[in-house]
């Protein structure tokens, strides 16, 4: 009931509307308004980040994988925890994208285009990882099957050589998606832009777009064909992430649920980080009238569903290291609970399953600013859930002889906020130079588009 | 470009001829001809010149992109006998420390010793070692050994330094040698004693001093006391059936403990019910025998007497004490019922009545003889080492010592802190200090002599039993180091004599038959048959001596606790300070590295309010010192222990200014501590490095233990305690067995935990140590790692050791994660790691249950980048880069060596042909290594024991490596009381 009530009374566009106004109001962001002081400020932090993380990974190179904190039981930390991470904040751009698409949401139109570009963003950071993380990150390439002199594959049955596949395909095809979704909008920022230089880039990159009906044509099939191939693509990448713990041995790793519970903490951290930069861009570059109250709702939503799988992942996952019998699972459990990671745990219970609740109320799911709060803390939640996974699993594992503790250095942390830092100033130059709303897309929501019923039916075949 | 044209064809393609005459062309080939063809050639015109040599430049940068070395080739003159590249050579010499002599077999490496083993014909070793031995060979090649003679620190030649001597000398001749003074370690080097003996006959008014810390004045006051003369007492462990060591570490340290160990373990297998022995152990600091008892009672050093003396009284050994305790009953009743069968040992750091009364309980229950044997002392000087040095510190005090020439040790960092030698030696006109390094006492001497490593010279050293061996060089000093012998050659006018000359002149008339035969006899077996010392039969005194001190000594202030001083387990004395594979080493108990700690009960510790890595101040009789708190479950309450050994102020890079100088506080009368200690907590904490974080077992069947009636009773204990898969759940096809299935099984029952295993590990396979940093954040990189585990009450633990190398699992795990198929099954069953192709994911560490894999984080083998390391490393193992995932091979390259030569004579490598180095080391034959094809190996038979089980075999790994479960031998007697007390 009080979903047909929201969405009756709260567009996913406000009124008022034409065409040109739209077009107007998103190109001027990347063409005519002056660049804010705030963009300074976010892409200057961002970028600093991004040099202290060069930094950190020069000192990696060049002494070795020591100056992180891993060591003999721990053998995977900071890198592999912030790679999952990553690459989970990198669902959500094309489930929005994709699977929206398929099931006709047409209010995912107002944050598709910021949403792949998160996604594109996030997943170049957790591509990173995977190769900083190796001992010897010169050598990443044998990873992939090459012919070469030493006639030598990979080793198939390795989860990691899945990994290979399904994190440079995703990056592939989000890649293809969001340049593919560009095209019309590159052509419009082709056709108004003033300076010569914008001109020709712009004009190169729109790829000759003219706008006629062939254009439109092929142009709509081949986002579909895209959407169809990108939409398995959600379920499998994280999948095969959470393959790399459940083919392993040990306890807190070996489990089958991990599949469909990483899928869903994969969309339920994207979201949370689509809402933590959708909110903020709204207001300060006055896009209220484009991505409005109806979007956060519907995000909320969906944050409070995911949350929930979530939460039922964490409970069976709890309920089987009982059931199963095995001393080692149920040591493994409680290990996390009362152990000296006690903290990261019980932080994640409460980051990840007190918290949605909240969502429960309308008035939450209204309100912005708390909004923003709960998805900041669902994305610290989803970072814990992944270091309660790969670091109180490794540190006690099957001989109290082995076990160790695991400590990040400052190089890890350096990395970790430096890849933040990194997807800020990626995020800052692409609202700075691309457009963060699809402008055709957004046109068709606006009243005019629909004077003209047949134009609507042709599109819809 | 037209002359290019030309010239291609004939560079490029093949001419092809069929007669000579073709090939040579139209008319004879002249010398003229091809010199014309040259000047043709130089014909070229300036820019084609250019152009070739650009590109020949160009071509000659392209060879640039891999680093060759320089080697220069130089071919031998004379090519060496016996030598053949790639083959190495083993030759027999030996180690001693403190006066005995283990026998050892150093492989040599194109003439290099890369790898020492224990001598099987010596009877010291029977083929075992121990740490210190296999780490000898890193002392040899230490990067920090002085390389020259110096004066006043400045550089002088060998014959400065001699016509130094030769004026001291003259000066001392004057006076009959009166002013000369010499100060050596024990000496048990018969060579070198006659040489000092023959010395102060030529100069009677010379003096030899020996001193060094871990001396057993103790035990020659014992046994004088016992015998009326000091004699050695040899242990027949073999033939003793109940064992009671009065605070002796016999298993660990001592003369002969390698093969006491031997002795001991070949008599605790369950199978053998009559000959399976029993030991109970009384001591305060937990050491590897009290972790071997099968009763252990933690009592003071100070306390040790009395139980004694109430041991004593029950068996008849003197008068009865009042109310002895039920442990005292126990073992007298248990040795009374094993006349000439039992053996009761006390520690060389008890006091001499503590010694007497060990004599005494084994005369009166008729052991001298069977179980204790008495010879001969080994060391040529049984004098007190501590009046020795007194007496030295008084005359250099009073000025009486012109000349102090000290041939070896470290006096002025081991002398006791009440005997103050180093501000005597100040007084001294001429200081010369031997030594390999330059130490706390070089800085006193106005000239270093570097010595000779013992792998670089000729000597002669003397078993445990009085066995002879004659000590040979593996290679000419690499410093041009002299040995002692050469030095006193010099004191007596002979400079020019070399130790090998003054060895073989000892030896000349001593050995039986054709001198040159028996003396290469002599080096090839590494003993001198026929030396060994006959058992002397000496009138017993078999009543207990008087009780002295300890009515007499007043109860020490209240609070006050006991101190223990013992010499570290891993660096001994303080020598091996600068040894980086011993200072790694976990100490066999503690599983610290690269520092002491005072060791506190946990009781003590709670009382004191300390928690493991507290600072605390020591304060003991005026001394203080500060020294971080490491609870040790089992030490005995209100008392602590401190290693000496550490706190080296001139050690070298690695061993300099770390751990606690326990010699600080140590006085000359109780050199192995006594009450009246204060703790006082100073706030601060100081980090220690351990290889163990957690202790106790949590409740999974790792190592499996049961008693020798539990075992009768159910033989298959070890399996009932977890479910095991049938080998065949699964599915997938099992690997093909070829012509060999290499597996080991490692008998817990008889793993002492002593270590020397991993060192042998460590040697042979080019083992990084990595340092205290890297090992507190859990990078260690042995390879063989010996887990200890407590069971029971803290305040009295069983415990309990494990080796683990890798598990060789036939079904690995570590083997399906790698994405590049770095580590693969061969075909042998070995879990082989292809260093060249690992990335470094560690993802293969991660899935290893057993946690077996070791990482190199950093570079850590630009330890061998010193040119002295670089000799140390055994080329037939590869070293490892940075980025690398390595592990146990069960020593591969010794598997492939047998395979060649069995290959070669066509026929299978016969069972015992190869031996892993872990095995080699182990003194209590704890690990077996062979095929598992071969029906009749020892590793099959063993394999077959009831009591043989998988580590962690639940998880379907099916390890290669499995162990033999512990059986125990308690006295049922004790037994029940125990199992009421826990």
């Amino acid at each position: 009931m009080s979903d047909r009530r929201e969405s009756r009374y709260v567009p996913v566009i406000q009124p008022g509307h034409t065409f040109a106004s739209v077009t107007d109001k998103i190109s001027s962001i990347v063409l005519s308004r002056r660049t804010p002081r705030f963009w300074v400020v976010g892409f200057g932090i961002g970028f600093a980040l991004t040099l202290g993380m060069l930094y950190a990974i020069g000192v990696l190179f060049f002494r070795g994988i020591g100056v992180w904190g891993v060591n003999q039981p721990v053998g995977w930390g900071f890198a592999i925890v912030n790679f999952v991470w990553w690459i989970g904040i990198g669902h959500a751009g094309t489930l929005i994208s994709a699977i929206l698409l398929l099931l006709r949401q047409e209010w995912r139109t107002s944050i598709n285009r910021f949403a792949e570009a998160m996604t594109l963003f996030a997943v170049a950071q957790a591509g990173l990882y995977p190769i900083l993380h190796l001992g010897r990150p010169w050598l990443a390439y044998w990873l992939l099957p090459y012919p070469n002199t030493m006639a030598l594959w990979p080793q198939w049955r390795s989860p990691l050589v899945w990994d290979v596949f399904a994190v440079s395909t995703y990056a592939t095809v989000s890649l293809l998606f969001w340049y593919v979704g560009l095209i019309p909008d590159l052509a419009t920022l082709r056709d108004r832009a003033r300076k010569k230089t914008a001109q020709i880039i712009y004009g190169m990159l729109a790829m000759g777009w003219r706008g006629s009906a062939m254009h439109w044509h092929r142009y709509e099939m081949a986002y579909l064909l895209l959407a169809g191939i990108a939409t398995p693509l959600v379920v499998s990448v994280h999948t095969v992430v959470s393959f790399d713990f459940t083919i392993g041995i040990i306890p807190g790793w070996h489990s089958t649920i991990f599949p469909p519970y990483f899928v869903a903490g994969a969309i339920y951290g994207g979201f949370a980080m689509v809402l933590t930069i959708a909110i903020p861009l709204r207001s300060l570059y006055h896009l209220e009238d484009f991505v409005t109250l109806r979007h956060l709702r519907n995000m909320a939503k969906i944050l409070l569903a995911t949350g929930l799988i979530v939460g039922y992942g964490y409970m069976i996952e709890i309920f089987m290291s009982w059931y199963s019998g095995s001393p080692y699972e149920k040591y493994m459990t409680w290990n996390r609970m009362t152990g000296p990671y006690w903290p990261a745990f019980w932080g994640l219970m409460l980051c990840n399953i007190v918290t949605p609740q909240f969502l429960w109320f309308r008035a939450i799911r209204s309100s912005p600013l708390g909004l923003w709060i709960i998805a900041l803390i669902v994305n610290v939640g989803m970072w814990l859930e992944r270091f309660v996974i790969v670091v109180t699993s490794l540190h006690r594992d099957f001989l109290p002889s082995s076990w160790g503790m695991y400590f990040p250095t400052k190089f890890d942390w350096m990395t970790y906020v430096g890849t933040i830092g990194f997807f800020v100033a990626l995020f800052f130059l692409f609202i700075r130079f691309l457009p963060m709303i699809s402008i055709f897309e957004m046109r068709t929501l606006v009243p005019e588009a629909e004077l003209a019923p047949a134009d609507a039916e042709r599109k819809e075949q | 470009m037209n002359k290019d044209k030309q010239l291609l064809p004939t560079y490029e393609r093949p001419q092809y001829w069929r007669s000579l005459e073709e090939l040579r062309g139209p008319g004879l080939v002249t010398e003229r001809d091809s010199a014309a063809a040259l000047a043709d050639a130089a014909g070229l015109d300036r820019r084609e010149l250019v152009k070739y040599l650009g590109v020949s430049f160009a071509m000659a940068g392209l060879t640039a992109c891999t680093r060759q070395p320089t080697e220069k080739i130089v071919p031998y003159v004379r090519q060496p006998e016996e030598i053949i590249p790639g083959k190495p050579l083993f030759f027999a010499t030996a180690m001693s420390l403190s006066g005995y002599a283990t026998g050892l077999l150093v492989e040599s490496h194109m003439g290099r010793p890369t790898k020492a083993e224990g001598n099987p014909l010596h009877p010291a070793s029977l083929g075992a070692t121990d740490a210190f031995s296999q780490a000898a060979l890193y002392d040899l090649y230490d990067p920090d050994r002085s390389q020259s003679i110096t004066f006043l620190d400045e550089i002088r030649a060998w014959p400065a330094f001699l016509s130094a001597i030769r004026v001291a000398l003259e000066k001392a001749r004057t006076k009959k040698g009166d002013g000369l003074h010499i100060l050596t370690e024990t000496v048990g080097s018969p060579t070198l004693g006659a040489q000092l003996l023959a010395l102060l006959r030529d100069l009677p008014g010379a003096r030899w001093h020996q001193w060094e810390p871990n001396n057993r004045d103790r035990v020659w006051a014992g046994a004088a006391a016992a015998f009326g003369q000091p004699v050695e007492t040899i242990l027949r462990v073999d033939r003793a059936d109940v064992i009671l060591s009065l605070d002796a570490d016999f298993l660990a340290c001592g003369p002969g403990h390698l093969r006491s160990v031997r002795e001991f373990s070949a008599r605790r297998r369950p199978r053998d019910r009559q000959k399976f022995n029993r030991l109970y152990a009384v001591e305060s600091t937990p050491s590897v025998t009290g972790a071997c008892a099968d009763h252990r009672l933690p009592l003071r050093a100070w306390d040790v007497e009395a139980f004694a003396r109430s041991v004593a009284g029950l068996v008849g050994a003197g008068s009865a004490a009042q109310a002895p305790s039920d442990f005292a009953k126990a073992v007298a009743e248990d040795l009374k019922s094993h006349r000439g069968k039992s053996l009761v040992i006390a520690g060389d750091d008890q006091p001499a009545p503590v010694q007497a009364l060990a004599h005494a309980i084994n005369a009166a229950l008729g052991n001298v003889g069977q179980t204790l044997i008495t010879t001969d002392p080994v060391p040529v000087r049984t004098e007190s080492q501590i009046d020795s040095l007194r007496q030295l510190v008084g005359d250099m005090d009073k000025g009486l010592v012109d000349t102090l020439i000290i041939l070896g040790g470290n006096p002025t960092f081991t002398a006791p802190a009440d005997v103050p030698f180093a501000h005597a030696l100040e007084k001294v006109g001429l200081r010369i200090h031997l030594g390999t390094h330059q130490d706390e006492t070089s800085a006193h001497c106005h000239w270093h002599v570097p010595e000779a490593h013992f792998l670089e010279s000729w000597s002669d050293a003397r078993a445990f039993d009085g066995t002879a061996s004659i000590v040979q060089p593996l290679i000419a000093p690499l410093y041009r180091g002299k040995t002692p012998h050469e030095i006193l050659a010099a004191l007596s006018d002979q400079p020019e004599r070399t130790s090998h000359e003054i060895v073989r002149d000892y030896w000349r008339d001593k050995l039986s038959g054709d001198f040159e035969s028996a003396w290469r006899q002599a080096l090839h077996d590494g003993v001198i048959a026929g030396t060994a010392f006959s058992p002397k039969a000496l009138a017993v005194w078999k009543s207990a001596p008087p009780s002295n001190a300890s009515a007499a000594t007043p109860e020490t202030a209240a609070g006050s606790l006991e101190i223990r001083f013992r010499p570290d387990p891993t660096i001994y004395d303080g020598r091996f300070a600068n040894n980086g594979w011993l200072q790694e080493l976990p100490k066999p108990i503690s599983k610290l590295t690269w520092d002491n700690a005072v060791m506190l009960a946990p009781q003590t510790a709670k009382r004191l309010a300390l928690t493991n890595e507290d600072v605390v101040k020591l304060e003991y009789r005026g001394r203080s010192i500060e020294a971080p708190v490491w609870i040790q479950p089992g030490h005995v309450e209100d008392a602590a222990t401190l290693h000496f050994g550490y706190g080296r102020t001139r050690a070298g890079q690695l061993g300099t200014r770390i751990g606690s100088n326990a010699n600080a506080l140590r006085t000359a009368d109780a050199p192995a501590g006594d009450r009246g200690l204060q703790i006082t907590k100073t706030g601060r904490t100081y980090s220690l490095a351990t290889t163990q974080q957690h202790d106790v077992m949590e409740g999974r069947a790792l190592v499996r233990s049961a008693t020798l009636e539990e075992f009768e009773r159910q033989p298959k204990f070890a399996h009932e305690i977890v479910e095991e898969p049938e080998s065949d759940l699964t599915m997938y096809s099992s690997f093909p067995r070829q012509e060999y299935a290499w597996a080991m099984a490692i008998d817990l029952n008889a793993c002492t935990g002593c270590n020397a295993c991993v060192v042998a590990c460590q040697a042979e396979n080019n083992i990084p140590f990595v340092g205290k940093d890297q090992v507190s954040r859990g990078r260690a990189m042995h390879w063989l790692r010996v887990d200890r585990y407590y069971s029971g009450s803290p305040d009295n633990p069983t415990t309990h050791h494990q080796p683990l190398p890798c598990m060789q699992c036939e079904n690995a795990p570590c083997e399906l994660v790698c994405p590049v198929g770095a580590t693969v099954h061969s075909a042998e069953g070995l879990n082989d790691m292809v260093y060249n192709r690992c990335v470094g994911t560690r993802y293969c560490g991660n899935n290893c249950p057993y946690k077996v894999r070791h990482f190199n984080f950093y570079h850590y083998s630009t330890k061998f980048r010193a040119p002295s390391m670089r000799m140390l490393a055994n080329p037939d193992v590869t070293v490892r880069w940075r980025g690398v995932m390595e592990k146990c091979t069960y020593c591969v390259q010794r598997i492939n060596e047998a395979k060649i030569t069995a290959e070669k004579q066509d026929r299978r490598v016969r069972d015992g042909e190869i031996v892993t180095a872990c095995q080699q080391a182990c003194p209590a034959e704890a690990i077996v290594f062979g095929d598992l094809a071969d029906s009749e190996s020892r590793v099959v038979r063993r394999k077959a024991s009831p009591t043989n089980y998988s580590l962690l075999g639940e998880l379907g790994t099916r390890p290669r490596t499995t162990y033999l479960a512990e059986v125990g031998n308690p006295n049922p007697a004790l037994a029940a009381a125990e199992s009421k007390r826990s």
